[in-house]
């Protein structure tokens, strides 16, 4: 029988099939961060159980860290407190811990690609929604709920239903100034934020092919805004090539037999999808989002819709809501929509490329005048140190942006980076929810390239213009 | 965990599309180490005012809905993030049972875990239990019989077996699947000739 990726890689880790389509799957790797940890360590103390296999856990924080000032005392005490269990269950329990002082520390979706540890044909999980970033390497990566990290500590398994097949293919080749960012708005603005839900998405034809590994990965990343479990993207040169000699990588003889098992890993030709998808690739543009959902994306050369334009009565609603909160008109052009911070970072776009596409827009232009701050803040130490070398945090800034230390930073105001009431946003991030930046912050989804346009023309502007 | 086989109560009807899980429980709020003090800030933009006060017969707080143990919503509830604290939120506002025509995925999945039951009906059938949750109606749900019973009205749905047979049994689901220990080994040691590289040490 013909079988997609998504069923190779589901199949290699059955432990248990229990019948319609449930499985205790067994779960190679876990990252584990702060937040959604602690409840489940004290579970296992509570229960008296062990860590069933410490070899397969990194622990790093990222979250709460803040992203300057870290030789001084942390200013909430309730982020220090997570932090401090963090460190505490991580002593208790014998894992492998990257402290916020080790140049490797960073978010765990950067981290875990640059350490090798995510590897085409594994399975891995993280109490975090963004571990769909990992599919860029044909691993099926997965967020999970508390209970579940607790589960998969204790038994290195999940009991899980397999979920549909989905394939969302794009062709042709992407325009000039148009990023994997805007491959993943452009396919959430076509099948909604509900559009994937129940399927794991398989990322497929030539633009795809194209990307790099960390554009694969920005994909990925936003697999979850389209409702899927996860994303995938059949390993290839690119991926070996990214993965060869970093740390967890095999090694010696080992290497061979992995590139040889993991070149098997990608689709039959043939196999079914349960919902397929086309997306032309030369038509996509720049995006911005305008509204409350990731699925409320138009071009940069795109208006605010109508609120009639749409059908749902429900979704209607939901668009009115939205515009007031946005405090932007029906009919306004995304080119009209001033910015007052600019955000660069986060899981979905803080890699060496995205801060490389920011320096080569804002080399010798000025931030606005009118812009209250512009941040880029690397995905990790090493993200930083790479930057550094060649010379990119120079040419930041001097355009006027602030240079941070790696962390989540203001994807979701947990620590002490967040934009105020009312402000709009041109943020690289993942989400434009109410309130995810920070009580009344009006978010709106973009490239780096775009965010670094916007930066320096103080409103949305399209990139290929400058 | 106690064992979830019927509930019979008045239905908060809020029929909103993509509720995400900022709205049910934001960021600032996932800060404690604990598994409970999540539902004073459960659906805090909709209950209370940027200043903090609380809103005026918000639908979770006035006293037209007080004591529904149902939350009828509406299409893709609970989309976003991973946090569990979004089903640790809802359960402290007193919520069992969440009928929506859909649910994200690993939302839904968290609620098995706190024994919240999520349904799933037709946006028909949503929308005719909407009318009747703002009528005050009760209704009623049954697991074990799959079935959503409200005045005249009679509807069945579907519900993922397993998950069916934890909720009814009140299971602990970490102990169950350390009762597969003797497969867990068998896996791995099948896995350490075939792919080494992934085990260390």
């Amino acid at each position: 029988m013909l079988k997609t990726m998504y069923d190779k890689i589901w199949g290699h880790h059955v432990v248990e099939d229990r019948g319609n389509g449930m499985a205790l799957l067994y779960i190679d790797r876990h990252l584990v961060h702060e937040v959604t940890s602690p409840q489940a360590f004290d579970g296992l103390r509570a229960a008296g159980r062990k860590i069933h296999r410490p070899d397969s856990i990194i622990a790093v924080p990222d979250h709460n860290v803040p992203t300057k000032d870290r030789h001084l005392p942390n200013p909430d005490p309730m982020s220090t407190a997570q932090l401090t269990a963090l460190e505490a269950n991580v002593k208790e329990f014998g894992l492998e811990y990257i402290p916020m002082d080790d140049v490797r520390q960073g978010i765990v979706h950067v981290v875990g690609p640059e350490q090798g540890f995510t590897q085409p044909g594994v399975t891995l999980v993280c109490g975090d929604s963004h571990t769909s970033t990992h599919g860029a390497f044909g691993a099926l990566a997965f967020g999970i709920g508390t209970s579940e990290v607790e589960h998969v500590l204790a038994t290195q398994t999940l009991q899980l239903k397999k979920s549909k097949n989905m394939r969302v293919s794009v062709t042709g080749i992407l325009s000039k100034g148009c990023t994997a960012k805007d491959v993943a708005l452009a396919i959430i603005g076509a099948i909604g934020t509900g559009g994937g839900t129940a399927h794991v998405i398989e990322f497929a034809g030539p633009v795809i092919e194209a990307l790099t590994m960390e554009g694969r990965m920005t994909l990925c990343n936003m697999s979850i805004e389209a409702g899927a479990r996860a994303g995938l993207v059949a390993p290839d040169a690119k991926t070996f090539e990214y993965v060869k000699g970093r740390p967890y990588a095999p090694k010696g003889g080992q290497w061979d037999a992995a590139v040889a098992y993991w070149a098997s890993l990608s689709s039959d030709d043939g196999a079914m999808f349960d919902k397929e998808i086309v997306i032309y690739g030369s038509e996509i543009a720049p995006q911005v989002t305008w509204g409350t959902s990731p699925e409320d994306v138009v071009p940069i050369t795109g208006y605010v819709p109508q609120i009639k334009s749409f059908a749902d009565p429900a979704k209607q609603e939901a668009v009115e809501k939205a515009l007031a909160y946005m405090g932007l008109a029906e009919g306004q052009a995304m080119t009209d929509v001033k910015v007052d911070r600019v955000f660069i970072g986060s899981c979905t776009n803080s890699r060496i490329e995205d801060i490389r596409e920011v320096a080569e827009v804002v080399k010798g232009r000025k931030v606005a005048s009118s812009i209250i701050e512009a941040l880029v803040v690397p995905g990790s130490g090493l993200v930083k140190y790479q930057a550094e070398e060649e010379g990119l945090d120079q040419i930041l800034v001097e355009a006027g942006f602030e240079w941070r230390e790696p962390g989540c930073s203001m994807c979701l105001a947990m620590n002490p980076d967040k934009a105020g009431a009312g402000e709009h946003v041109a943020s690289t991030s993942n989400r434009n929810f109410v309130g995810r930046q920070g009580p009344g912050a009006r978010t709106h989804l973009v490239s780096p390239a775009m965010a670094a346009a916007a930066a320096i023309a103080g409103h949305f502007v399209d990139v290929r213009d400058l | 965990m106690e064992k979830f086989i019927k509930v019979s109560s008045i239905a908060t009807p809020f029929p909103r599309v993509n509720i995400d899980t900022d709205i049910i429980i934001p960021a600032k709020h996932l800060k404690s180490i604990k598994r409970t003090g999540f539902g004073e800030h459960a659906f805090e933009t909709i209950r209370f005012t940027a200043e903090g006060a609380r809103i005026e017969d918000n639908i979770f707080d006035g006293e037209k809905y007080k004591g529904a143990k149902i939350l009828i919503t509406g299409d893709n509830f609970g989309c976003g993030s991973s946090r569990e604290h979004a089903p640790w939120a809802i359960a402290e506002l007193g919520f069992r049972c969440i009928i929506a025509p859909s649910f994200a995925d690993i939302f839904a999945g968290n609620c098995v875990k706190n024994n919240i039951l999520t349904v799933e009906l037709p946006q028909e059938q949503v929308d005719a239990l909407v009318i009747a949750a703002e009528a005050g109606h009760q209704i009623h749900i049954d697991l074990n019989e799959q079935t959503v019973c409200c005045e005249n009205a009679f509807y069945e749905f579907e519900y993922n077996p397993t998950h069916k047979e934890m909720l009814l049994g009140g299971l602990d689901e970490v102990g169950q699947t350390l009762q597969s220990g003797a497969a867990i080994s068998a896996y791995e040691d099948k896995t350490k000739m075939m792919t080494p590289w992934l085990y260390r040490g």
